[in-house]
């Protein structure tokens, strides 16, 4: 937790809200949609095959315009050696229709469907069958931004044993796009939600001062300084291997901006090695305003940022090598690593440097926490501008991240509860309703 | 003010309100957009490569120039840039002469040179790991004591010798035979290491969230250089 002291009935009733919204939004949507899957399936009879009952054609819900569901009921004479033959046209009622897929009858339900409760009435009741307009889609010759041509197509589906077939009367549908893929909703709901909550709590810091936990890593920067200005050494800071479209990378770079004006006043060596050239870019701006805010644009060097490669290894040889032969006094590695976390950070070690780091790559997280003095870990490094520069609308925002833990964790607590229960009174059976289906808000389709 | 400031947070608020929404909307559109995006990046990128080449030119340049230690190093740099830049617009590029089927000049370079660079400087890591694991597993608090000990069973359960010893240990094996190294070891990477690594990956992922959520709005602008106005 970033805040542990203030706001606490402010937190708790912003939870409270949260975890009661979004429990009864999919309480209400998980009974609507699962009072069918409940009903149980009637056993197969050796009845005389009858056109399917119930066919319906529909433009494929949550998709891009290329896709038909078509639904029929059960049949009573399902069972083995019963196929469905689903046939369209593209030119009419009349055909002539092609053949475009074949199944067993005793497969293919609308519950076999891989989607949520909320976007998808999963029952055992009715067959199920999905037709993608393949050959329009293989061309792949439609230019950007052209509004899709929507088309209509003719189905008819056929129940054979072998011996005799019947088929349903055609029905048709027009395949259009969707604005909106209902599958992700929860995701919406959440990511508004949690919107909501940092944007509060950011507009709420406005007003009153929020208490930040220490944070041991950053708390060591300017020992870390003060070092390297006492020992006339240079600084390293690395800003990961991503590119400027990762989140860690802009996050590495606010904090070179908070580091550099300390620089700047301490009039200490910088030296930011770059594996990407728009970072490069980004973060010579940033260092040079940075000097520019602490009054210090005379001390600002062009070379403090540079370019050495974007091939993993040799970037990671060329750092190896400078910071043996310049033998920093204090080393930043903030940002996502790969492999080269290690060997970056045990050179650093090597040479006696403090070392500071700040990582979302949690496989290489345990490299860091090993060799460095501090370790940023996860969100840390997303808290460490905030931290750094003490602004209150920044503070606000972890409070926001706070509340998100706080729901996660009941959120967690609850399911745990909840499956629990369903194993131990086998509600299972008794509700027709399995317990992975209670998971489905949380997650990701 | 306005271009240094007020045009790019505008820019960014927008396609940063743009792309979320992008990720909900399954229309043709909607991909459409994304493709321009990952183009236009592709374009920016490579005219970016220039400001990089440029870069490094310039400061092994100055470092050869003003003989500041470690020049040598440089007139390397210098001299491996411009050779494989030659190489490569002779190559046009390629590994392999398209006519001939041969390999260029430039792929042998890169084959027979940076490759195995390449892995040299990989396979130092084995060597970090073992240095590393000492200075981790020194058991000098009950914390590290604990690691010291998940690590020795995961160690054991994913090497055959580790299995071999329990097998000496326990002929029957613990429990009639049912636990061995590889079930413990399942074990501690599923639970205690998983729950870990879920506990922070929330925490990421929250962060990583609420940090958009700051730039888009234009709350965090310390990556647009300086920090308040």
């Amino acid at each position: 937790m970033h805040n542990s002291r203030t706001g606490g009935c402010g937190a708790a009733i912003s939870t409270c809200v949260i975890v009661v919204l979004c429990a009864a939004v999919f309480m209400a949507a998980f009974l609507a949609g699962t009072m069918s899957y409940a009903q149980t399936a009637q056993p197969p009879s050796a009845a005389a095959l009858t056109p399917p009952a119930e066919f319906a054609v529909e433009d494929a819900p949550s998709d891009s315009g290329r896709c038909f569901f078509l639904t029929w009921k059960k049949m009573p004479y399902d069972g083995p050696g019963v196929e469905y033959v689903v046939y369209m046209s593209s030119q009419g009622g009349n055909g002539p229709f092609e053949e475009c897929d074949r199944f067993e009858s005793t497969s293919r339900f609308k519950a076999d469907v891989p989607w949520p409760f909320w976007a998808w009435n999963k029952t055992k009741e009715y067959h199920w069958t999905e037709v993608e307009l393949q050959e329009a889609a293989a061309t792949g010759k439609r230019e950007k931004f052209r509004t899709p041509k929507t088309e209509q197509r003719w189905f008819k589906v056929a129940a054979t044993d072998g011996t005799q077939t019947v088929e349903t009367s055609v029905a048709s549908a027009v395949a259009g796009p969707n604005w909106l893929n209902q599958v992700k909703l929860n995701n919406l709901l959440f990511m508004a939600l949690f919107a909501s909550v940092v944007l509060f709590f950011i507009a709420k810091a406005k007003k009153k001062d929020l208490f930040l936990r220490k944070i041991p890593g950053l708390s060591a920067v300017d020992e870390a300084l003060g070092r390297a200005t006492e020992m006339g050494k240079p600084i390293f800071f690395l800003t990961g291997r991503l590119g400027v479209s990762s989140i860690s990378t802009i996050a590495a770079t606010t904090i070179l901006g908070e580091v550099a004006k300390k620089v700047a006043k301490y009039d200490t060596q910088l030296r930011v090695p770059h594996c990407d050239p728009i970072v490069l870019g980004l973060c010579q701006e940033v260092t040079k305003q940075a000097y520019l805010t602490a009054g210090r644009p005379d001390a600002y060097k062009e070379d403090s940022n540079y370019f050495i490669t974007s091939d993993q290894f040799a970037y990671t040889a060329a750092v190896d090598g400078q910071m043996l032969r310049e033998r920093p006094a204090a080393c930043f590695y903030m940002g996502y690593y790969y492999a080269e976390a290690l060997l970056l950070a045990e050179a650093g070690a090597g040479v006696g440097a403090i070392q500071i780091a700040g990582s979302d790559a949690d496989t290489q997280l345990p490299f860091f926490v090993t060799v460095c003095d501090y370790t940023l870990i996860g969100e840390e490094l997303y808290a460490a501008s905030a931290y750094l520069s003490r602004e209150p609308v920044l503070l606000g925002s972890l409070r926001g991240q706070d509340i998100g833990k706080i729901v996660i964790m009941i959120v967690l607590l609850l399911g745990v509860l909840l499956g629990t229960i369903w194993v131990l009174f086998d509600l299972q059976r008794t509700t027709g309703i399995p317990y992975t289906r209670l998971l489905e808000p949380f997650r990701a389709f | 003010m306005f271009f240094k400031r007020t045009l790019p947070l505008t820019i960014c608020f927008v396609m940063g309100v743009l792309f979320a929404a992008q990720y909900f909307v399954p229309h043709p559109w909607s991909e459409d957009l994304l493709t321009l995006s990952q183009e236009w990046t592709i374009v920016v990128g490579a005219f970016a490569a220039f400001l990089g080449y440029y870069s490094i030119v310039r400061v092994h340049a100055i470092k050869v120039k003003r003989h500041i230690p470690g020049w040598g190093f440089s007139v390397v740099a210098l001299a491996s840039f411009a050779v494989m830049f030659v190489l490569g617009c002779l190559a046009q590029g390629a590994s392999i002469d398209p006519a001939s089927g041969k390999q260029t000049v430039f792929g042998w370079v890169y084959s027979n040179m940076m490759v195995p660079l390449q892995g040299t400087m990989f396979s130092i890591l084995a060597f970090f790991i073992a240095s590393a694991a000492f200075r981790a597993f020194r058991a000098r608090t009950f914390e590290a004591a604990l690691l010291l000990l998940a690590a020795v069973v995961v160690m054991f359960g994913r090497v055959p010798l580790g299995e071999y010893i329990w097998k000496c240990i326990f002929p029957g094996g613990p429990g009639g035979g049912g636990i061995n190294m590889a079930n413990i070891t399942d074990w501690v990477m599923s639970f205690p290491n998983m729950a870990g690594q879920r506990g922070i990956a929330f925490g990421i992922v929250l962060g990583g969230l609420a940090m958009s959520l700051r730039i888009i709005f234009g709350i965090e602008k310390t990556y647009l250089g300086g920090g308040k106005e």
